[in-house]
């Protein structure tokens, strides 16, 4: 028994491929796969902000013909006038792209799928046959939501949460096939995660180098595992939401819609059914969901922050417990999400109280990367500045949750602009910088050279000032009783008073140029690739996990048939009496006199 | 770096280096599985629950033929389950002809739980029941009760094929013991998800 236990712990050492198509398109490598993550991600972001744009257009100028968009969209935008319905229709696209194509697939699929094995002195995941699956499992969800936009009836409108009835009944929309390619693309989509999900904890459990204990783990690898356990969680239930729903728009039955509905004067022949079911089902996963999204950043941030403070995470433990509490937490607050939908004000005030003991874990974080900060010799790169950014953009976000999470504030701010300021600032544009932190961080292990700092920072800077700009005015919007998801407000009289209207066109002009500079991004990479500056060891920020200690870029099976053992915690930094400012973890025992390693 | 091959440990460890609970990766991978399994037909309960609160909710089943049907239904996978524990000991003994034997068995045991099974569904179709109507009240009925037996057979149909394949590859030395006793994991779930749906969607709807 014993040897066959051991031998189904072999680390799966697969010949290295030598054909183009094994090599970077059916790839089982973890590395290869994770670039495709990334790239599918970065596809998706692009889409999402060009939609994102056609939405800020039409709210500044909603009758204003636009001749180009005549000419792409004759019937979502006759003569150039874009319809409500297709606002609508953009605005759930773009949800639907960043939310799940973006946030969800780069920081775990993506980072974590490149880094995490290698950071654990692994070979590669655990099953990578399947996680080649989960990727193309995702592609294909991702080409069906695509391909909603072009079928009769166009894209759905019913937002990225997909509310019935909206999303329910033909009636009420222009019907057609975009919402039911929407819920097989989602059907795909949790498969994916799922597979990913149960990947990534199997590997991260069993497939640690010898000497890497829990609490020697890398912070970015105690929440790519906590992320894999969300998702384990959470997709399954969106799967059987998605199918019901689906059930409902295909298969004539009435889960989610109710009985002696009337939609545009006609009787709806359904009865029974709830939408509030929807609502609990959805949140249930949506709100575990936006951890996804977050998660991962926050380890990077952590990761990025004691590497270039030249410090140890301050209150390592500290950091892992508020990880496991935010997820386990996340679980039973959904109901926020629903505090007019007319539950009991019992249960209104218990998923209260449970969010807002979510602040207590991320405040631990936030004054944990603050002390990390504190008296460190700080070097500013640009990996850096963006993980400083993502701590700023998650505290600003965090604090409007705090008025969200309270059910008298809500009544009045559900689905009013403020929302959108929340959401976004927290779990859009916080995981983007994330991810920009490890691209930046990480560029050189990829592809052996450095990115450019110069452009890095103006970029930095750039975006930091302009999400502000953006999200900023929007708390005002929703404190004026704005309501979010209306196609046109020019002419309500209570926000024209109170300068809506300005605020909308500085908004869109500021999401103009923040957009553009996005290009200086892909710029920054693209120029990079070929003209960086190449990395002269494999180490070239003086980082202490594994990662770095791999060739540049990792072999085939990352440590070359030496899988190292580890030694010390993750972020030995300014240890006294050792030689260099910084410690690996797989350098010898006595490496680190004066302090205990590990612990 | 050391230059030892670190062989993993057979023993469990949470030291690095071996597995925490010292079970393969395909074993832990399935625990994994049936957990999000779980919560994908935990949903649909509860989405059968709360919707059979919300209504009016019919009680049809007669005691013949649905109610004896099921029970015998929930005989059958029950003993199934019984002849797998019997194939994975074997397994784990090494008998390679016994295992076969007993896996064949547990096959034997799930397609006859899917023949009664869609006799029962014929029967019920024959009655008018259909996801969108159902002749004893709220079409809710007709459409919970399809998507919970349905998702559970469809369950028990890629079991079959999946013990099929194993029992196949055990009896040429392609599987060892430990794929058998994963399948069983598998198997035993689905046994357990039946344990739900029978007293939640057959019991609880018997005419009174
Ligand atoms: C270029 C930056 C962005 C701009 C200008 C932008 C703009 C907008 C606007 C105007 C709305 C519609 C508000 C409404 O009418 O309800 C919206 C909604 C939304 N955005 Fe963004 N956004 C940006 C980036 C992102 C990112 C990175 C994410 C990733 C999470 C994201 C996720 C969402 C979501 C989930 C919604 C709600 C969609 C819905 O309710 O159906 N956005 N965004
Ligand atoms: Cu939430």
């Amino acid at each position: 028994m014993a040897t066959e236990v051991a031998e189904h712990l072999e680390v799966h050492r697969h010949p290295e491929p030598t054909n183009f198509w094994t090599k970077y398109i059916f790839s089982i490598d973890h590395k290869v796969i994770g670039i495709q993550y990334i790239i599918l991600a970065i596809v998706a972001v692009f889409v999402g902000m060009a939609l994102s744009l056609l939405v800020r257009l039409r709210l500044v100028w909603p009758d204003k013909p636009i001749e180009i968009l005549g000419t792409l969209f004759p019937v979502g935008a006759p003569e150039g006038v874009m319809t409500p319905e297709f606002y609508l229709a953009m605005l759930t696209m773009h949800g639907t792209m960043m939310v799940f194509m973006v946030l969800t697939t780069a920081p775990q699929g993506g980072f974590g799928n490149y880094i995490l094995p290698i950071q654990i002195g692994a070979a590669d995941m655990a099953f990578p046959t399947l996680n080649m699956l989960s990727f193309w499992t995702t592609f294909v969800s991702f080409v069906t939501l695509c391909a909603a936009f072009f079928v009769q009836g166009g894209a759905p409108i019913a937002g990225w949460t997909a509310y019935p009835p909206l999303s329910a009944l033909d009636e009420a929309t222009i019907g057609g096939y975009g919402q039911d390619l929407w819920l097989l693309s989602i059907a795909f989509f949790c498969i994916g995660s799922l597979l990913g999900a149960l990947n990534f904890i199997v590997t991260t459990l069993q497939l640690r180098a010898k000497g890497l204990t829990m609490m020697r783990l890398p912070l970015t690898v105690w929440t790519w595992f906590v992320t894999a356990i969300l998702g384990l969680l959470a997709f399954g239930v969106l799967l059987s939401a998605g199918v019901l729903l689906l059930m409902d728009r295909l298969g004539g039955t009435s889960f989610f819609i109710p009985g002696g509905l009337l939609v545009n004067d006609i009787p709806i022949d359904h009865t029974g059914g709830s939408p509030i079911l929807w609502q609990h089902l959805f949140w249930f996963f949506g709100h575990p969901e936006v951890y996804i999204a977050i998660l991962p950043g926050m380890g990077v941030t952590s990761h990025i922050l004691a590497t270039f403070a030249r410090k140890p995470v301050f209150g390592y433990k500290a950091m892992v417990y508020a990880v496991v509490a935010i997820g386990a937490l996340g679980f039973v607050v959904w109901g926020h999400h629903m505090f007019v939908s007319g539950m009991s004000p019992y249960s209104g005030f218990v998923f209260s109280v449970l969010t807002m003991c979510i602040g207590v874990p991320s405040a631990i974080k936030t004054f944990n990367w603050i002390g990390t900060l504190w008296g460190g010799k700080i070097r500013f790169t640009t990996p850096m500045l963006y993980s400083i950014g993502f701590v700023s953009l998650f505290v600003t976000g965090g604090i409007s949750g705090i008025f969200l999470g309270q059910p008298s504030v809500d009544l009045f701010f559900h689905d009013t602009y403020f929302v959108v300021a929340h959401f976004h600032l927290i779990m859009g544009v916080a995981a983007i910088f994330g991810m920009f932190a490890g691209v930046a961080f990480w560029f050189p292990k990829f592809f052996g050279r450095m990115m450019s700092e110069g452009m890095g920072k103006v970029h930095f800077w750039l975006t930091f000032l302009g999400v502000y700009a953006i999200f900023g005015p929007m708390h005002y919007l929703g404190v004026i009783a704005h309501p979010r998801r209306y196609a046109e407000t020019t002419s309500v009289d209570y926000l024209g008073a109170a300068g809506a209207n300005e605020i909308h066109y500085f908004v869109t002009m500021a999401a103009m140029i923040t957009v553009t500079v996005q290009c200086l991004f892909l710029i920054n990479v693209v120029w990079s690739l070929f003209k960086g500056k190449r990395v002269t060891s494999d180490n070239p920020w003086e980082a202490t996990t594994l990662e770095w200690v791999t060739a540049t870029p990792p072999a085939h099976d990352n440590f070359e048939g030496r899988i190292p053992t580890v030694n010390h915690g993750p972020y030995e930094f300014s240890v006294p009496g050792a030689p260099r400012d910084y410690v690996m973890q797989c350098n010898a025992p006595d490496a680190a006199p004066a302090r205990k390693s590990g612990e | 770096m050391s230059d030892a091959h670190a062989e993993p440990t057979a023993e469990a460890t949470w030291q690095g280096g071996g597995s925490p609970f010292a079970v393969g990766h395909k074993k832990l991978g399935m625990w994994l599985f049936i957990v999000s399994d779980a919560l994908t037909f935990g949903a649909l309960l509860m989405a059968y629950s709360y919707l059979r609160v919300a209504n009016d909710w019919p009680t049809p089943f007669d005691f013949y033929p649905a109610i004896i049907f099921s029970s015998v239904m929930t005989l059958v996978l029950l003993s199934s389950s019984l002849t797998m524990v019997f194939g994975v000991s074997c397994a784990s003994k090494g008998d390679r002809a016994g295992t076969k034997k007993w896996i064949w068995a547990t096959i034997l045991g799930g397609l006859l739980f899917v023949v009664l099974h869609s006799y029962e569904w014929n029967h019920l179709i024959h009655e008018g029941l259909t996801p969108f109507s159902s002749p004893y009240g709220t079409p809710l009925f007709g459409a919970t009760f399809f998507t919970l037996t349905g998702l559970h057979m469809t369950h028990v149909a890629i079991g079959v094929v999946y013990l099929a394949v194993i029992a196949n590859g055990f009896g040429r030395g392609k599987y060892d013991a430990e794929d058998v006793e994963v399948v069983g994991l598998y198997w035993h779930f689905v046994d357990l998800v039946w344990m739900f749906i029978f007293p939640m969607v057959y019991l609880l709807s018997t005419k009174v």
